[in-house]
């Protein structure tokens, strides 16, 4: 059992656990959670901390473990696990967040056993997907964890329209996933029959060395680009997702928004754009302007909320549209700046709906035209909920910045998306700015109604989640190169086999691979049909 | 041919011991004869029968009608395994049948010597033998419940239209002998190509698959299944969702590869449509559904759609993973319908409102259920999802040969949405519903229980270990051809 293994087991067979605990032990059950989850941290800023001299296997990859009785070794599909730059942070972020999820949920008053259960589940799965070096593994713990996200809201949530609310992000999330196992077979039939795998690195090998046909390219791609937008809330696909989350409960909120999100666009960098460049290349100018409609649109659909949840969760989509204009970029700096945001927006997620669930739990109610002068009486619910607003808005000190401004500055450097740019500016940081400001004065400041005269601050150990998040926010604000110098290398890595067949094509002046239907016939075999079962 | 035999005096005995037995002592009957058809079952890995497992004309007997090669086998060893299930589900039923509980017994046991005789049926006569008994003791499983008049109207719809398409199907076969003159599977194998463009022919072999059709429930031969899902005994159901329609794939398997393995290749288009048009039917019928057995039932045309997707594919990919799935659908059906027969024991239908509370009433047959939705639904970590998996897997694999399978496949993904929404009703009615009217604990006896544990576990072990399973799979299919 390496660390990489144990984080991803423990909250699972915790699971398995609880399921043997009477139900009568709510208190047990609440225990169970957060002292797995707490560990799993522990185990996660561990491995982030040994990750620089850690051995690399030879593709780069750390902490490697296979699990041998898991999947089928016929098909290719072996359960390994390994890190490398870009999902350490990820993992890392992952367990913080399920941390302060578990902490989180003491407003969970009935079934306590099923939701810890689901809540650990989602745990594991979150981090196995992320954990994951072979594609069907990374399905397979995505699905497990998206499916407690369903139940949770259909039976935890809150608010009148959460049937509505659990149907709809159960059929969108559904769609968007299914589309992309349809992308993520097809890509393993690409391979083939005779070393056909779901390995990861060994798909990036083969791909480096076989370049995959146009035509192929062509289908696969939009597939996968919009089954992983649909995940990820790309605009016009986003509508599921703050109505969803404003029916979650805080800790499936959290852990969706924040971490379970992230899988989509953790999907785009590892497997989508390193695995067909030409396609890449020509549908990143068309996500670049489709990201403009998270920031903007969205972003003028959250100033106009008038629920606070509605509002964060709008805010969260709006955040995704930074993420993917710095993948649409295919430059260095764009890309990290990405990963950054991918990590920063993960803490900054799960402390908005963290705090807004506080809220919630005290006053009943998330309307801001009956919340008000809050601050008076929670000051470090609303000191952190400040901060939170500021991250929101990129403000230099908060990982946020970071990663927003290496996104600008990468997008600045693409001559075609400079349009793009300077309107993506004004939205994050205009926009951005009125509806998180708002959102503060109208719940934080202002004459405080009579009947939260007694509303109680957070006690201390209810401040311990928004504490970790915060100081993950701040630590890596101000060290950014913690996580820039881990993730450099593998961008990099990604970067260039997205443009090294573009400039190769453009070299050879073979018609643009925009035009270029299927004049490459060097096409993998799609196998023989009868020896494709073996 | 010894294990045939075996189920047969076990049928026979069964029915004779029925006449020393006194009353209370009649729900033993049903545990020994599910003891042992599982003791039959487990020497199926251990005496001739796994070795047999080699192929040669030496495993053919009876001048070549019967044949004990991979996917027989394969198959002979899920019959049992569902009729032990059924029959443990059957003694928990034996309250409602009233009279003659005894020979509900023996007639599962007979029912599944017929599905025996079809997994190894190598000729067409043998087929239809086959076929007419597994069919006709189902006309009677089907009307048991004799009080009941919607048993009774099931039983008279199964009547009337299984034999409209045993005709059909006699029809067909007597069409194909008319034609080349073979009865023999292999050697009809040989000429077939031949008669490939001979319109008597494939009307012989069009009729012979309408007749299959209604066995699996295939559009547009599925009109029987909602009502006679609804209104038979739930054992009975169960067993028709399990045993009849593996049954008419082992078949189909047999028929297409290895009677007309050159005639099927041209007919993927058919499949496809077949196939696709199942799916949605069985998706979109089920939606607005309130009796969780006729659910099922059209859930159970839907997978029949799904299935047909692996047929469709025409590679051993797609057979191997038709395999795979049927042994996944086997203890998700099986979980459900045990569930449904112990739940709506006092009630007179199955209305999803019976399940209002059943999480406080019995957490274990709770989350049974949940499981088998959530599989049935093709979710992971359960053995639906691997089997849907497989399946797309073998139909996109052909996608580039031919765009239809690319349709296919997108219409089994539609299907799957929408299949969501119902699936997740009935965990809604467990879990979340406002009216709980009755609350007592659920009574389940020591072999159910073990049963529906069974049930469960199997779902968990196909959907996360399935390399034992696609192995053994991928080595039976090559049996076919």
């Amino acid at each position: 059992m390496t660390t990489l293994t144990l984080i991803f087991a423990l909250p699972l067979l915790a699971a398995v656990l609880l399921a043997f605990i009477p139900r009568n032990f709510a208190v047990v059950m609440r225990l169970v959670a957060l002292v797995t989850t707490f560990i799993t941290m522990l185990l996660a800023v561990k491995m982030f901390w040994n990750f620089d001299c850690a051995a690399a296997d030879n593709d780069g990859y750390k902490f490697v473990a296979t699990i041998p009785w898991l999947g089928s070794h016929a098909l290719g599909i072996v359960c390994r696990l390994g890190v490398d730059g870009l999902n350490v942070g990820l993992v890392l972020m992952g367990a913080i967040v399920a941390f302060a999820a578990a902490c989180c949920s003491a407003e969970i008053k009935s079934r306590e056993k099923e939701f810890y259960i689901l809540l650990l589940v989602m745990t594991g799965g979150i981090l196995g997907a992320f954990a994951s070096l072979d594609l069907f593994f990374f399905y397979f713990f995505h699905e497990l964890a998206l499916v407690p996200t369903f139940i949770m809201i259909g039976v935890w949530g809150r608010g009148e329209k959460r049937n509505f609310a659990a149907f709809q992000i159960t059929l969108y999330l559904s769609i968007g996933a299914l589309l992309t196992l349809v992308g993520l077979i097809d890509l393993y039939l690409q391979v083939p029959a005779e070393i056909r795998t779901f390995d990861i690195p060994s798909l990036t090998r083969f791909f480096v060395e076989h370049p995959m046909a146009l035509a192929s390219q062509s289908f696969i791609f939009p597939l996968l680009l919009f089954g992983f937008g649909v995940l990820v809330s790309l605009w016009p696909f986003h509508s599921w997702a703050p109505l969803g989350y404003g029916s979650a409960p805080t800790a499936t909120a959290m852990l969706h928004a924040g971490v379970l999100k992230k899988f989509g666009l953790y999907g785009l960098l590892r497997v989508v754009i390193p695995f067909m460049p030409q396609s890449a290349q020509h549908w990143m100018p068309i996500l670049a302007w489709l990201s403009l409609g998270n920031i903007l649109y969205v972003g003028w659909v959250a100033m106009k909320q008038k629920n606070l949840n509605l509002l964060i969760g709008n805010s969260s989509v709006a955040h995704m549209g930074m993420i993917f204009l710095g993948i649409a970029t295919l430059n260095l700096v764009g890309v990290t700046g990405a990963v950054v945001i991918m990590i920063a927006h993960g803490f900054l997620a799960a402390l908005t709906f963290g705090l807004s669930g506080y809220i919630h739990s005290q006053t009943g109610t998330l309307e801001m035209s009956e919340l008000g002068g809050l601050a008076k009486k929670m000051r470090f619910v609303g000191v952190a909920f400040v901060m939170a607003a500021m991250a929101g808005c990129g403000l230099p000190g908060f990982l946020n910045f970071v990663g927003e401004a290496t996104v600008f500055f990468g997008a600045w450097a693409r001559p075609g998306l400079r349009l793009v740019t300077v309107l993506a500016v004004w939205g994050a940081l205009i926009v951005g700015a009125v509806y998180m400001l708002r959102a503060v004065r109208a719940t934080l400041h202002g004459p405080l109604p009579e009947k939260w005269g007694r509303l109680p601050d957070a006690v201390l150990w209810r401040k311990l989640p928004y504490a970790v998040l915060l100081a993950s926010l701040f630590l890596f604000g101000f060290a950014p190169k913690l996580l820039t110098d881990k993730i450099k290398p593998v961008t990099q890595q990604i970067v260039d086999m997205a443009n090294a067949q573009e400039i190769a094509t453009q070299a050879a002046t073979v018609p643009s691979p925009v035009t270029g239907v299927s004049t490459n016939g060097t096409k993998p075999a799609p196998g023989g049909v009868k020896e494709s079962g073996k | 041919m010894s294990l045939e035999i075996s189920v047969v005096a076990l049928g026979l005995i069964v029915l004779l011991a029925d006449l020393w037995l006194p009353a209370e002592r009649k729900r033993m009957l049903g545990y020994s004869a599910a003891a042992a058809l599982l003791l039959l079952f487990l020497n199926t890995f251990t005496s001739h029968c796994s070795c047999s497992l080699a192929e040669g004309p030496d495993n053919m007997t009876s001048a070549g009608m019967f044949i004990q090669d991979g996917l027989a086998v394969f198959f002979k060893r899920f019959f049992l395994l569902a009729a032990v299930l059924v029959l443990v589900m059957a003694v928990e039923f034996s309250d409602r049948i009233g009279a003659g509980v005894s020979e509900y017994y023996s007639l599962i046991v007979f029912a599944l010597a017929g599905m025996l005789f079809a997994a190894s049926a190598n000729d067409f006569v043998m087929l239809f033998a086959a076929i007419e008994l597994i069919t006709i003791t189902f006309y009677v499983l089907t009307s048991f419940q004799r009080g009941r008049v919607r048993s009774l109207e099931a039983g008279v719809k199964y009547l009337i239209l299984g034999a409209l398409s045993s005709a059909f199907m006699v029809y067909g076969i007597a069409l194909i002998w008319g034609t080349t003159g073979k009865f023999n599977f292999q050697e009809l194998a040989q000429v077939a190509g031949k008669f490939a463009a001979n319109r008597v022919f494939l009307f012989g072999v069009v009729f012979f698959l309408v007749g299959l059709g209604f066995k699996i429930a295939a559009f547009p031969f599925q009109m029987w299944t909602p009502d006679v899902y609804e209104g038979a005994p739930t054992p009975t159901t169960a067993f028709l969702a399990v045993g009849s329609k593996a049954t008419g794939f082992v078949l189909l398997l047999r028929f297409l590869f290895t009677a007309i393995p050159d005639v099927a290749m041209h007919w993927n288009k058919l499949l496809i449509i077949v196939s696709g048009i199942t799916i949605l039917y069985g998706n979109l019928c089920a939606l607005p559904q309130r009796n969780l057995k006729r659910i099922l039932g059209y859930s159970s045309i839907a997978h029949a759609g799904y299935v047909l997707l692996g047929v469709a594919a025409l590679t051993t990919a797609g057979e191997s993973a038709v395999l795979y799935y049927l042994a996944g659908y086997l203890f998700t059906v099986l979980a459900a319908f045990a569930v449904i027969a112990l739940v709506m024991r006092h009630l007179n239908s199955e209305d999803l409102a019976g399940l209002a509370g059943l999480n406080q009433r019995s957490p274990l047959l709770a989350a049974t259920l949940t499981l088998a939705m959530v599989s049935l639904a093709g979710i992971p970590p359960l053995a639906g999802f691997f089997g849907k998996f497989l399946l797309l897997k073998a139909v996109i694999e052909q996608g580039p040969a031919n765009h239809g399978y690319y349709c296919l496949a997108f219409t089994a993904l539609a299907g799957v949405i929408i299949s969501l929404y119902y699936y997740f009703g009935v965990i809604r009615a467990i879990y979340w519903s406002k009216e709980t009217p009755d609350l007592s604990p659920i009574e389940i006896s020591k072999p159910m229980k073990m049963a529906v544990c069974f049930c469960m576990a199997g779902m968990f072990y196909l959907g996360l270990f399935p390399g034992a399973l696609i192995n053994y799979a991928a080595q039976v299919v090559k049996s076919l051809k």
